[in-house]
């Protein structure tokens, strides 16, 4: 039974102070969904835990490496796996005890290339070119990547920051630089700046303690009434020279919380220019931040707060925004939709370590926060949790995940931990839906071990999950009601030659046959156009794809006005119709 | 490092090898010049899974079982003693979230062998706390019972104010942690303060706010 989805509507009711939000606002479970859910009730195990998939079909699974899996000891902390960058066809999967780098050419039979032992956790990763970017957090890192951890409180030895890799030759890193920070990097965003092409910039952001001036000179972990040069209420943006990225170095320090001191309500944007001189109530850190370089803006989750960011000056991004919600306790991570008219945060609560999707836990809490963003101003629409009950034993709350590039819709796969991968459709913001999921079952029938999707992200065709445990599994859609072939198809007209999911892309889709019968396809799914309408448009496709130059290009003219788009009841794809057929036309030169 | 003690007892391992492993620790330069050589999977192969960790690692898993107990035991008030509901929110994910890592704690002392305190505020304070020195930010019995008796505003009041000096009493167990030579260094832990640290500071942040804007106690309720 999908159990979480009765208790739903009187929760929401019940939590929805003044009617600051639409009382229609819910999420939804798709018809056709399996009854009762076949994610409940799944055998425990490590490597032969019970699964349960929709929609979705695995094309491999590979284990970590010897290096980082030690068969009698299941769940240890220093073997875990997290985030994951892509270059080219190799995938680098962070480990808290270093990193992979795993060669998916062959994504039925991946391919290790590296297993590079450099603790520090969590290892959050990213690629630029020949350069690579670890983020180290814990304070047993080490300078000379060594295993035998830093006991001492302060030290000249210990590594706590971003760490630069040089990977022209991707299966022997060089580390050429360390940068150190006062709180390490929980995690950390690339950023490339279209006026400076001689440099890439990473934020970083930092949750962890602050470490000793002893240690690293200048950190203050005092309240900034204490001390103007306190480590809290900062990010640190570290500017990378491309010429010689071994003179990275901390070029500013931005305060984007100055001012922020509204008290949380309901999703209210809060008062940025409220007279607080004081710094009471403002988050001392970021979790993690998603710049959308194409539009100019960033998704801050730091700590109470969601903040939007305007980072066309890359060094000293400044708040244009904020929102605070009662039901959210931490923010973790944002994502834009492609047009960026919508962000999507989601709500780590608990840090991904405990059982935040059992029957009992509230489906607004440990959830996604969805907001339209109009004119820079972010309006709370509903909430969005992977809707299985989950056991005490699974560690599960909204984490990673990236947008799946189908036309016209807003779909996005995610992570939930031991709550395995949900995909969800927030094309409709009021009420997203899930349209597919895998999940496994817990590691352990009788204790909670931490394990399950960290991040799961969509990469040229591919949904890439790395499992925290289990090593790197490897999915492909399947056609569903949900998405047809051709938006499968459409959706794989998009290649990244690189991708760090936090440093978002703007999604262009060549023309293509695929774009046209997609948005055909959603058309059929509105109602937006009739029957026989459709299958004349199919024939046209068709007709014209056997065709060629001059042929091609009449047929689809005739087809882009054998319809009155503007008299669809879904207008709105109807003239995206007509416009991928005009580009489609336009490509048949 | 487990399998430098292969012999020894249940109870003579609990004792001895948090020593051990500080000596081990102690000896830095010789540990991880020798470790280097070995993968992360070796080394886990020899210490059986479990990370070196220190007396003060345990010390500070056994006192925050009890000091989230009471966060727990506050919190639960929040229903009865007629909080308001941005109160009542606050307090039931409190709730929800210490007693889940309550449960995290007690999962890593059992693994590791040592006396695992229970869950129940109960057992934490009263006559027996009266003699151990308190936990920074532990209420006393006499700041408990007037929370206990207070009532709407003057409990929403009254509860931000104990549970910020609580919250705040947790932060300092973790800087006194990580200022201790060698804890912190097995990744749960430090995973675990860290997150102590950034979610009880957040919640400090929230409560703050909250505590500024409540009506004055004399005011009728919203």
């Amino acid at each position: 039974m999908p159990h979480h989805v009765r208790p739903l509507v009187a929760l929401v009711a019940l939590a929805i102070p003044l009617a600051v939000a639409p009382l229609a606002a819910q999420q939804r479970i798709a018809p056709d969904a399996p009854t009762p859910d076949p994610r409940v009730g799944l055998k425990a195990g490590w490597f032969d835990a019970g699964e349960a998939i929709w929609n979705m079909q695995r094309i491999s699974h590979t284990k970590p490496s010897s290096d980082f899996t030690n068969p009698s000891t299941p769940g240890d902390a220093r073997l875990k796996n997290s985030d994951l960058a892509f270059i080219g066809t190799h995938v680098i999967q962070g480990n808290y005890s270093g990193y992979q780098i795993i060669d998916i050419a062959n994504p039925a039979a991946p391919r290790h290339v590296t297993s590079y032992v450099c603790p520090g956790s969590q290892s959050d990763v990213s690629v630029y070119g020949r350069l690579m970017f670890v983020s180290h957090e814990a304070n047993t890192g080490r300078l000379d990547c060594g295993l035998g951890g830093v006991p001492d409180t302060v030290s000249a030895e210990r590594a706590r920051g971003v760490r630069i890799y040089d990977i022209t030759d991707i299966s022997a890193p060089k580390s050429i630089a360390m940068v150190q920070t006062c709180r390490g990097s929980h995690t950390h965003t690339l950023v490339t700046d279209p006026k400076d092409p001689a440099h890439v910039y990473v934020y970083v952001s930092g949750s962890a303690p602050v470490r000793s001036p002893s240690e690293l000179p200048g950190c203050s972990g005092a309240p900034i009434e204490d001390d103007p040069n306190s480590a809290l209420f900062r990010i640190e943006v570290i500017q990378v020279p491309l010429d010689n990225p071994a003179a990275a170095r901390i070029v500013s320090s931005p305060r984007i919380f100055t001012e922020l001191s509204a008290p949380p309500e309901h999703a209210a944007n809060s008062v940025p220019g409220a007279p607080a001189s004081r710094q009471r109530g403002a988050p001392t850190q970021c979790h993690d931040i998603t710049v959308y370089p194409a539009i100019g803006l960033a998704g801050g989750a730091c700590a109470g707060y969601g903040l939007l960011l305007d980072i066309r000056d890359v060094k000293n991004p400044v708040r244009i925004g904020a929102v605070a919600d009662e039901n959210f306790s931490f923010w973790h991570s944002a994502t834009f939709n492609n047009d960026g008219t919508k962000v999507l945060f989601t709500d780590e609560w608990g840090g991904g370590t405990q059982p935040r999707c059992r029957e009992t836990d509230k489906m607004e809490w440990g959830a996604n926060a969805l907001f339209t963003l109009e004119n820079n101003v972010m309006t709370f629409k509903s909430y969005y949790k992977m809707p299985a009950a989950q056991t005490a034993n699974e560690n599960c709350v909204a984490h990673n995940g990236s947008l799946i590039p189908i036309p016209g819709r807003d779909v996005m796969v995610q992570a939930w931990y031991q709550g395995g991968i949900s995909i969800l459709d927030w094309t409709d913001i009021e009420h997203p839906i899930e349209i597919a999921y895998h999940d496994r079952g817990p590691m352990d029938d009788t204790k909670l071990v931490s394990a399950g999707s960290w991040s799961v992200y969509w990469y040229n065709g591919l949904l890439v999950s790395s499992e925290i445990a289990r090593g790197l599994d490897i999915f492909a859609l399947t056609p569903s009601r949900h998405i047809t072939q051709n938006e499968i198809d459409a959706a794989n007209t998009v290649r990244f030659e690189q991708l760090n999911v936090q440093e978002q892309p703007k999604i262009v889709w060549p023309p293509s046959f695929a774009k046209a019968r997609a948005f055909v396809d959603q058309l059929e799914r509105s109602g937006g156009l009739n029957a026989e309408q459709l299958t004349a448009l199919r024939d046209g496709l068709t007709q014209a794809e056997s065709a060629s130059g001059a042929t091609r290009r009449t047929t689809l003219a005739r087809l882009g006005n054998s319809f009155n788009a503007t008299a669809s009841t879904d207008r709105r794809k109807a003239l995206m119709l007509v416009e991928a057929l005009e580009e489609l036309a336009g490509a048949s030169m | 490092m487990r399998s430098l003690l292969p012999r020894c007892s249940r109870l003579l391992c609990r004792h001895l090898r948090p020593l051990l492993l500080l000596a081990l620790a102690t000896a830095a330069p010789f540990a991880s010049a020798k470790a280097q050589r070995l993968t992360p999977a070796e080394v886990a192969r020899r210490d059986g899974g479990i990370a070196p960790y220190t007396p003060a690692d345990v010390a500070f898993m056994t006192g925050m079982i009890g000091h989230h107990a009471q966060a727990v035991q506050m919190s639960r008030l929040a229903p009865t003693n007629d909080a308001s509901r941005s109160v009542q929110i606050l307090a039931e994910r409190i709730a929800v979230a210490q007693q889940d890592e309550i449960a995290f704690m007690q999962r890593w002392l059992r693994e590791r062998d040592h006396p695992v305190p229970p869950a129940d505020a109960a057992h934490h304070h009263g006559e027996h706390a009266e003699h151990a020195p308190m936990m920074p930010g532990m209420l006393t019995a006499a700041e408990l019972a007037q929370l206990q008796s207070a009532r709407g505003t003057a409990f929403d009041r009254l509860f931000l104010t104990l549970m910020i000096k609580h919250h705040a009493g947790a932060l300092t167990m973790v800087d006194e942690l990580l200022a201790s030579p060698g804890a912190a260094q097995d990744d749960d832990v430090y995973k675990f303060v860290s997150d102590v640290n950034a979610d009880q500071d957040t919640e400090i942040a929230r409560m703050r706010l909250m505590l500024e804007s409540l009506p004055p106690t004399s005011a009728p309720r919203r």
